[in-house]
C-alpha cells in the first residue's frame, strides 16, 4: 500500500556536502506541494568532516517535531547507510551511489529497497567534479515520492541564480538525470508517494528566522550581537536587512560591549535587542542588572546548548533555565519567555518589545538549538500587532510636570514616565547606584526600600500583561497523565501525546512559557487535579521540575531528562512515560 | 546662552582638592563656551570617583557599570546622532575593566569625545594600583611597590585609531577647557587625557609633581596632523611631560556611516513595518 502525503526523508554525509541546503530544497518542495513540513538537522561543531544530517518529515497536517524514523535515506557515504539503515521503516529504500559505496546484501534489512544511482559518475559527466551528487540524489527523491519535477527546477533556480546560469543549468541537469535514473531503472512505486494539495500561504521558518522577522515587525531599531552558536543566524538575518528597515546592525567586540552598547541605543529611544547563548550571557549578565536597575527595555534573546563553558557547541540542551532566571547580582524583575515552537518565537518576540517598554525592563527569550535552528512549515501568521511604547514622554506631558522625577515613588503604578535625552523638560541622570527619584546616588534606607518595592512589583506588572500566555494546556483538564514541559519540548510532547490515542489513554501536557513571572495558580490549579504527572526536560537536574516545586511547594516525581546532546524523539517519550506510568 | 547653573546639579563627594572638581569645572565651562543645551547633551560614565561627574552635571546622565561607559555612548550616539555624547571614564575604568571598548571604539571613530580621569591609582576603591600607576609606586595592593611599566593611554588612542587626542593636567583650567571645547568640536573620536591628582591616595603624582613637569605642545611648533610626530611626544614621559593636542586628523565619523542614523531611532515611524516582503523569501 502507497502512503499518501506522509514521508519521512534523512539526508546524510560528511559535512560540507551540502546536505542541510539539500535538506532545504526538498522542505521548500514539499511546501509547494501544499504540505506542512519539519525540518530538522544533525551537525557537529566542524565545518568539514565529521557526519551530517537532515531529517525532513511531510505530512498534510502540521509537523511539530522530527520523528526517529525514515522511509527513504540518502546515503551520500558509507557510513550514513552504517549509522541510520535501522531508521528505515518498513520497506523503506536508500538511493547511494552504487558504484563508490558497496554494500553487502547481509548488512540490510530484505524488506528494504537498494536505490543503486551513479551520483559520482554523473556528477563528474555534467560538472567534472563531485559537487552535484546532492542534487542528483534530490531528483532521484523526487522521482520516487512522484513529486513535480517543475517545482524542483523553480528552487533550484531561484537558489543557485546568484551563482550564474551555469550553476543553474548544472542542477538542473544533476536534478533531471538523478530523476530520469530513477524513472528508467525503478518502475515499482515507493512506499510514499506525494500528492500535490491546494494549499497557499505557507511558508518554512526557523526559530531564529520568525524570532528576526518578528523583531523587524516590532519596530527593532538597534541590534548588536557576537557571534556565537545557536544565534548567530539572527545576527547574519538582520544584517542584511538593516538598510530595507532603518536598522542599525553591528558586530561588536564582545558581549559585554553588546549589551551595554545596546542599553545606551535603549536609553535614548530606540527598540533595542541583543542575541547570544550561556556563555555570551555570563558575560552580559551584569549589565542585564544594569538594565534592570535603570530601567530600560531590552530584548535579549538566549540561545541554549549544552554546557557549561563550550559544552557541546551544537547539540540541543535546556541546561540555563536556573542560571538565566538568577542572572546577576541582586534583585530585579527578570523576565523570561519560553517559547515552544517557531509560531511562539514569532509571537513572543512582537510581544517582547512591547513589554520591555511597558515594564521599562530587560524581557529574556530562551529558546534552544532545536528550536533556532530546525525549520518549520506554518501557515502565514495572521498578524494583529500594535506598537506601544508603554509610558515613553511626549514633550507636552513634560512640559506640564514641574518636578521631574525619572524615579518616583509612585505607589499606584510601577513604571514611571521616562523622558528621552533631547527633551527639554525630562532631564535626569541614572546610574547603576541606587538612587533617589531624581536618579542621585543614594544609600538612605528608606528611599531603598521604596525603590525596591516599586521595581519588584513589575513583576506583577508583568503577570498581568502576560496574561493566559503564561501557560498552555494542550489536551483536556481531565487527563491520566499530566506531562509537563516548556521550549522546544512542546513540539516532541504534542507529537507522543498522539501516540498515546491508540492505547486509549488520556494525557494532557501543560507547557509552561512564562518562567518569570512564574503562573503560580494556573500551575498549581492543574497539577493539584493531575493524575499521574511526569516531566520531560533535556537538563541533567530536572531544572523546570524545580522551579514549579519552589513556587508549589509540589514535587515532581517523575522525570524524564535527556542531556547527552540527542534531542529526545516522540516515540522515546512515549515509551518511556508509558513504562513508567505503568509501573 | 546657557551659564554655568544650568549644568549644576547634585551633592558632591569627592576629597576636598580633589582634581576631579576642575574637571567637573572645565566640562561645564566647555559646555558653555559652545552653548550646548543641557537636553542635548548624553554624559555617560562607568564606575569610580571620576565616573561621579555624570550624576554631578545636568543633563541625560548615565553611569552605567565599572568600564563600561564607553559602550553606552556609543550606543547613544547610534540612536540619536543630535546629541552631543560625552564620555568620563577613570583609569582603571578604561584602562583596566574596559581596555578592549576603548580599542574597538576609538577605531570607530564614532563621534564622542571621552575624557580619561588619570589620578593614576584607584580612588574609588581606596586606594589600589592601576593600569597607569608608575613603577614602584607603593599602593595597599602594592606593598613593595607596582611592578609593571604602566600603560601609556596616548599611545593606546593613537594605535587604536583616535582622531583627536589630547592630554592636559586638572590644575590648569583654563587650558583644559580649551581643550574638551576643541575635543567636542572635532567630528570623530576625541580621547583626552587629564592628569588627575587624587589628593588621597596618590601621594606621588601631585599637584606640584604635574605643574613642575607639565609643558603646553602648542607652545612650540608642532604638527598635530603628523602621526610620527605624535607616537615620538606621547613617548616623552619623565622630567618633561607635553600636555596640548598631539594629533588631529578629519575622517568620516562612524555614525555618518549608516544612512539609518541620519534620523534619531526612536523619531523612525515603527507602527505597521510592512513585512510581507520578508516572508517572500520563505514560501
Ligand atoms: C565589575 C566591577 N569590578 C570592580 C568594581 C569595583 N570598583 C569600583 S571603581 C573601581 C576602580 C576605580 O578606579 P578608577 O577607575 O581609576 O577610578 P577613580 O576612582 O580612580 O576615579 C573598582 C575596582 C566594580 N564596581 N565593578
Ligand atoms: S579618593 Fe582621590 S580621586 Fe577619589 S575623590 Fe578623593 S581625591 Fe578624588
Ligand atoms: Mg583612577
Amino acid at each position: 500500500m502507497v502512503e499518501i502525503n506522509k514521508l519521512a526523508l534523512k539526508i546524510g554525509g560528511e559535512a560540507g556536502y551540502g546536505i542541510m541546503g539539500i535538506g532545504l530544497i526538498f522542505a521548500k518542495l514539499c511546501m509547494r506541494s501544499g504540505l506542512y513540513a519539519f525540518m530538522s538537522h544533525d551537525y557537529p561543531s566542524l565545518i568539514r568532516g565529521g557526519h551530517n544530517t537532515s531529517h525532513i518529515r511531510v505530512e498534510d497536517n502540521i509537523v511539530t517535531s522530527h520523528i526517529d524514523t525514515c522511509d527513504l535515506l540518502i546515503a551520500l557515504n558509507k557510513e550514513t547507510i552504517d549509522l541510520h539503515k535501522n531508521e528505515l521503516t518498513l520497506n523503506g529504500g536508500i538511493i547511494y551511489d552504487g558504484e563508490e559505496d558497496k554494500i553487502a546484501n547481509a548488512e540490510i534489512r530484505n524488506d528494504i529497497r537498494l536505490f543503486a544511482v551513479p551520483l559520482m559518475k554523473i556528477s563528474r559527466e555534467i560538472s567534472g567534479e563531485r559537487i552535484l551528487r546532492n542534487t542528483i540524489a534530490l531528483g532521484a527523491s523526487v522521482a520516487l515520492f512522484d513529486i513535480d519535477l517543475e517545482l524542483l527546477f523553480n528552487i533550484l533556480k531561484e537558489n543557485f541564480n546568484k551563482k550564474g546560469e551555469k550553476t543553474v543549468k548544472m542542477n538542473i541537469d544533476a536534478a533531471r538525470k538523478g530523476y530520469e535514473f530513477i524513472k528508467n531503472n525503478y518502475k515499482k512505486e515507493f512506499r510514499n508517494k506525494i500528492v500535490k494539495k491546494e494549499r497557499k500561504n505557507l511558508i518554512l521558518l526557523t526559530g531564529n528566522e520568525a524570532i528576526s522577522i518578528a523583531a523587524i515587525k516590532a519596530g527593532l531599531k538597534f541590534h548588536c550581537q557576537y557571534p556565537m552558536t545557536p544565534s548567530s543566524q539572527i545576527l547574519t538575518y538582520l544584517s542584511s536587512k538593516a538598510d530595507d528597515y532603518g536598522i542599525v546592525v553591528l558586530q561588536l567586540e564582545d558581549e559585554i560591549s553588546v549589551i551595554n552598547t545596546a542599553l545606551g541605543a535603549s536609553w535614548t529611544g530606540a527598540r533595542s535587542m541583543v542575541a547570544t547563548s550561556g556563555g555570551g550571557f555570563c558575560l552580559m549578565s551584569e549589565a542585564f542588572g544594569l538594565a534592570g536597575m535603570v530601567e530600560l527595555p531590552l530584548v535579549i534573546i538566549m540561545g541554549q546548548r549544552g554546557g557549561p563553558a563550550t559544552g557541546l557547541p551544537t547539540k540541543s540542551a535546556q541546561g540555563d533555565l536556573q542560571f538565566v532566571l538568577h542572572a546577576a547580582q541582586g534583585e530585579f524583575p527578570r523576565i523570561v519567555l519560553a517559547p515552544g515552537d517557531v509560531e511562539e518565537c514569532f509571537d513572543l518576540t512582537l510581544e517582547a518589545f512591547n513589554l520591555a517598554d511597558k515594564l521599562q525592563n530587560p524581557v529574556l527569550i530562551l529558546h534552544d538549538v532545536y528550536l533556532a535552528n530546525n525549520g518549520k512549515v506554518i501557515d502565514l501568521p495572521n498578524i494583529q500587532y500594535s506598537v506601544d511604547r508603554g509610558k515613553i514622554a511626549k514633550d507636552e506631558q513634560l512640559d506640564s510636570v514641574k518636578d521631574y522625577k525619572r524615579y518616583e515613588y509612585n505607589n499606584n503604578d510601577c513604571v514611571v514616565l521616562r523622558s528621552l535625552p533631547g527633551q527639554k523638560n525630562g532631564l535626569y541622570s541614572c546610574g547603576s547606584d541606587e538612587h533617589d527619584e531624581y536618579g542621585q546616588i543614594s544609600e538612605d534606607p528608606e528611599n531603598r526600600i521604596k525603590m525596591m518595592e516599586r521595581r519588584m512589583r513589575k513583576l506583577e506588572y508583568a503577570k498581568e500583561l502576560i496574561g493566559n500566555k503564561m501557560t498552555k494546556l494542550h489536551g483536556s483538564i481531565d487527563a491520566d497523565i499530566t506531562i509537563i514541559g516548556w521550549g522546544s519540548m512542546k513540539g516532541r510532547i504534542l507529537e507522543a501525546m498522539k501516540y498515546f490515542e491508540k492505547d486509549n489513554i488520556k494525557v494532557n501536557f501543560l507547557q509552561i512559557i512564562s518562567m518569570s513571572p512564574f503562573p503560580v495558580d494556573i500551575v498549581n490549579e492543574i497539577l493539584r487535579k493531575a493524575g499521574f504527572i511526569i516531566i520531560a526536560e533535556e537538563n541533567f537536574s530536572g531544572q523546570l521540575s524545580g522551579l514549579i516545586t519552589e513556587h508549589t511547594t509540589i514535587e515532581i516525581k517523575n522525570k524524564l531528562l535527556k542531556y547527552n546532546g540527542v534531542p529526545f524523539s516522540p516515540s522515546e517519550i512515549y515509551d518511556k512515560i508509558k513504562s513508567m506510568y505503568k509501573k | 546662552m546657557t551659564e554655568i547653573k544650568d549644568y549644576t546639579q547634585g551633592k558632591i563627594t569627592w576629597c576636598a582638592g580633589c582634581g576631579d572638581f576642575s574637571i567637573l569645572n572645565a566640562v561645564k565651562r566647555a559646555f558653555v563656551e559652545l552653548n550646548i543645551q543641557p537636553e542635548n547633551l548624553a554624559f555617560t560614565s562607568g564606575i569610580g570617583c571620576s565616573s561621579k561627574i555624570s550624576y554631578w552635571t545636568k543633563a541625560y546622565g548615565f553611569s552605567g557599570l565599572h568600564g563600561r561607559g564607553l559602550q553606552l555612548a556609543l550606543g547613544a550616539k547610534l540612536a540619536n546622532r543630535n546629541l552631543t555624547v560625552f564620555s568620563a571614564a577613570g583609569d582603571g575604568d578604561l584602562l583596566g575593566e574596559g581596555v578592549n571598548h576603548l580599542i574597538h571604539t576609538a577605531r570607530k571613530n564614532i563621534d564622542v569625545t571621552l575624557i580619561l580621569h588619570n589620578n593614576q591609582v584607584y580612588g574609588l576603591t581606596t586606594g589600589q594600583k592601576s593600569p597607569t600607576s608608575e613603577k614602584g609606586f607603593i599602593t595597599i595592593s602594592t606593598p613593595k611597590g607596582v611592578v609593571e611599566d604602566p600603560l601609556n593611554p596616548l599611545l593606546l588612542a593613537l594605535t587604536s585609531g583616535s582622531t583627536f587626542i589630547a592630554r592636559c593636567f586638572a590644575g590648569d583650567l583654563n587650558h583644559i577647557t580649551k581643550i574638551i571645547a576643541e575635543g567636542i568640536k572635532h567630528k570623530g573620536f576625541s580621547f583626552i587625557e587629564i592628569l588627575q591628582p587624587c589628593v588621597t591616595y596618590n601621594y606621588l603624582n601631585t599637584y606640584d609633581y604635574w605643574k613642575e613637569r607639565c609643558y603646553d605642545l602648542q607652545q612650540n611648533k608642532y604638527d598635530f596632523t603628523n602621526k610620527e610626530e605624535a607616537f615620538k611626544k606621547m613617548h616623552e614621559y619623565g622630567k618633561k611631560m607635553p600636555v596640548g593636542i598631539f594629533y588631529k586628523i578629519n575622517k568620516p565619523s562612524y555614525e555618518e556611516l549608516f544612512k539609518q542614523t541620519k534620523i534619531p531611532s526612536y523619531k523612525h515611524n515603527i507602527d505597521n513595518i510592512n513585512i510581507d516582503k520578508l516572508f517572500e523569501e520563505f514560501r
